[in-house]
């Protein structure tokens, strides 16, 4: 019995996500008296492996394996399967993403191990259940469930527990993997990627317009609001339909769900569809100049007020505080 | 070529959600229930390249008596033919196995929605993947089919990707892979004809068992700061929220 955990890192950088991951597993090691083992593929720095102890793995596997620098779904999922039953691992945990989903789905199927995806807390391991919550209508309820089998696969969403950076030092070794060219049949041509900005689905703040903001040209206040906080930009749905921003910008139920610390939503009015991709965020500041919008009953903080005299003021504000 | 659509039946997102039972049964009285948002893109781009191509859709959803309204839809905007698995769609691996038997007769393309709008596993594509043996590739924004060659735009992290891969292969869907389509009369009258073939699922093991349902904790009243006072805001969420 002990916990698996991928990391997923993007560039070389171990992601925030994959360190709340490892946090993730330690609480469930913790509670059945087993370890945790970080798996790390592909091209990594040494230095960085470092926070994977702090974050409470007391082990890392690094597979050095050159063609796992290039991520893809199909040889991941094998080199994690492969991990899977060397160390006799009974759990594995990753953190949700584009690749980490998939792949810990496909590693599932292979292990025979039950998936739950959408994890949102950590499980509760006693008298003999492991029972795991997870969220479902799209943010608007929960459930419980008990996994019955051996071997679970759990892919946690960002905001499931806390990281913490109280662990030790994990021992470092290196892991073979095998891989075969059907793992590789994908061909990628192209790679479009904003570089620099901070990912939506992983940011800690994110800050949001609407159609309150009247034309893409206005998204320099929602800019300098995001940066003056370290924050990710998002948008609407009717913003991205009417291509003012790229799709992948897109929160809400057909869009990029999100749960940072802090959401700030400007100009937006609050439609079903949209507050079902923000309601798991943990503080919500709401900006619009109608009172009636119906944003304000989802929010924490409500400011009422027009977007294009208010953002200015609140980024003063905070670059002051942050000064 | 062939092109197996998935669809799942799901509550109208504008539905409010309630649970009834102690909490262990979806209350479904006066819900209106839809084609799965994501499966209706998916839905829209294989008839669009059956029009394109020739072949043959088929639309298979996993579910009881209560999913065929949602299905003759799908036959009603374009679907040649359906298939329904005869259960309670519980978990994604369940639900996964029973579209991996259907696929295995074989088809070119196997399409559905990124996720499903009720349980939000969001793993079924790549399950049903792994159990063929083949890719899965998904969120997928643009599909296009060339003889035996698709090329597509999946959304990555900040961006997207343009990727290559011959069929067959899984792929979940998303907009703008193809605009929605509305049924048209001519396809209503025509979809009470087309053939709904009923199955009986395969494989009854579940790994994983429902405890209970659970609604989110009211949320407390909204704090209005005036417009003048930005800086309150900012002391609120520093001290009060502890976000900054």
């Amino acid at each position: 019995m002990s916990v698996l955990v991928f990391i997923e890192s993007d560039n070389g950088n171990i992601k925030k996500s994959s360190l709340e991951a490892v946090s993730f597993g330690a609480g469930i090691a913790k509670q059945e008296g087993s370890t945790v083992t970080a798996l790390v593929l592909g091209l990594v720095e040494d230095s960085q492996l470092g926070a994977l102890g702090m974050a409470g793995a007391s082990k890392i596997l690094h597979a050095k394996e050159e063609r796992l620098n290039t991520p893809s779904i199909m040889a991941y999922a094998s080199a994690i399967s492969q991990v899977l039953e060397q160390t006799g691992a009974t759990t594995l945990v990753l953190a949700q993403s584009a690749l980490a989903t998939p792949a810990g789905a496909r590693a599932a199927v292979k292990a025979g191990a039950a998936i739950v995806s959408n994890v949102i807390e950590l499980p509760v391991v006693e008298g003999g259940q492991f029972k795991v919550k997870r969220g479902i209508f799209t943010g608007k309820a929960f459930e419980t469930l008990n996994v019955e089998a051996d071997k679970r696969v759990l892919v946690v969403k960002k905001n499931a527990v806390e990281l913490k950076a109280d662990g030790g030092e994990a021992v470092v070794e290196e892991v073979a993997v095998s891989l075969s060219d059907g793992d590789f049949v994908l061909k990628v041509l192209e790679t479009h990627k904003q570089e620099g900005d901070v990912l939506l689905p992983e940011a800690e703040i994110v800050v949001s317009g609407g159609r309150g903001l009247k034309g893409p040209e206005n998204w320099g206040i929602i800019e300098d609001l995001a940066s003056s906080l370290g924050a990710a930009t998002g948008c609407s749905k009717p913003v991205s339909d009417m291509d003012w921003r790229p799709h992948h910008e897109h929160v809400g139920q057909t869009g990029i769900k999100v749960s940072p610390n802090l959401y700030i939503a400007v100009g937006i009015s609050g439609a079903i569809q949209h507050l079902a991709g923000v309601n798991s965020s943990k503080c919500i500041v709401v900006i619009n100049k109608d009172p009636e919008a119906p944003f304000f009953k989802a929010a924490d903080y409500g400011i009422v007020g027009d977007a294009f005299e208010v953002l200015p003021k609140l980024t003063e504000a905070i670059k002051a505080v942050k000064s | 070529m062939k092109i197996l659509v998935c669809i799942t039946h799901v509550p109208d997102t504008t539905s409010k959600i309630a649970f009834t039972d102690n909490n262990t049964k979806f209350d479904s009285s006066g819900v209106q229930y839809i084609i799965g948002p994501y499966d209706d893109y998916a839905l829209a781009r294989a008839v669009e390249l059956k029009e394109a191509h020739g072949g043959s859709v088929t639309v298979l959803n996993v579910g009881t008596a209560e999913s065929e309204p949602t299905i003759r839809k799908a036959l009603a905007i374009g679907a040649d033919e359906a298939i329904r698995v005869n259960a309670e769609p519980t978990d994604s691996f369940f639900v996964a196995s029973q579209i991996a038997e259907v696929a295995k007769e074989g088809y070119d393309l196997i399409l559905m929605g990124r996720e499903s709008i009720d349980f939000n596993s969001g793993v079924v594509h790549a399950l049903v993947g792994e159990m063929l043996g083949i890719v899965s590739v998904s969120p997928v924004m643009r599909l296009e089919v060339e003889g035996n060659t698709a090329t597509m735009d999946r959304e990555i992290e900040g961006g997207k990707q343009t990727i290559q891969i011959d069929l067959p292969f899984v792929a979940g869907c998303q907009e703008p892979i193809a605009e929605w389509k509305i049924p048209n009369m001519r396809g209503i009258m025509t979809a009470r004809t087309k053939p709904l073939n009923v199955v009986e699922p395969v494989g009854g093991e579940k790994q994983v068992k429902l405890v209970d349902y659970e609604l989110p904790a009211a949320k407390g009243a909204v704090k209005i700061v005036a417009q003048e006072e930005v800086n309150e805001l900012v002391k609120m969420l520093q001290n009060e929220a502890k976000v900054l």
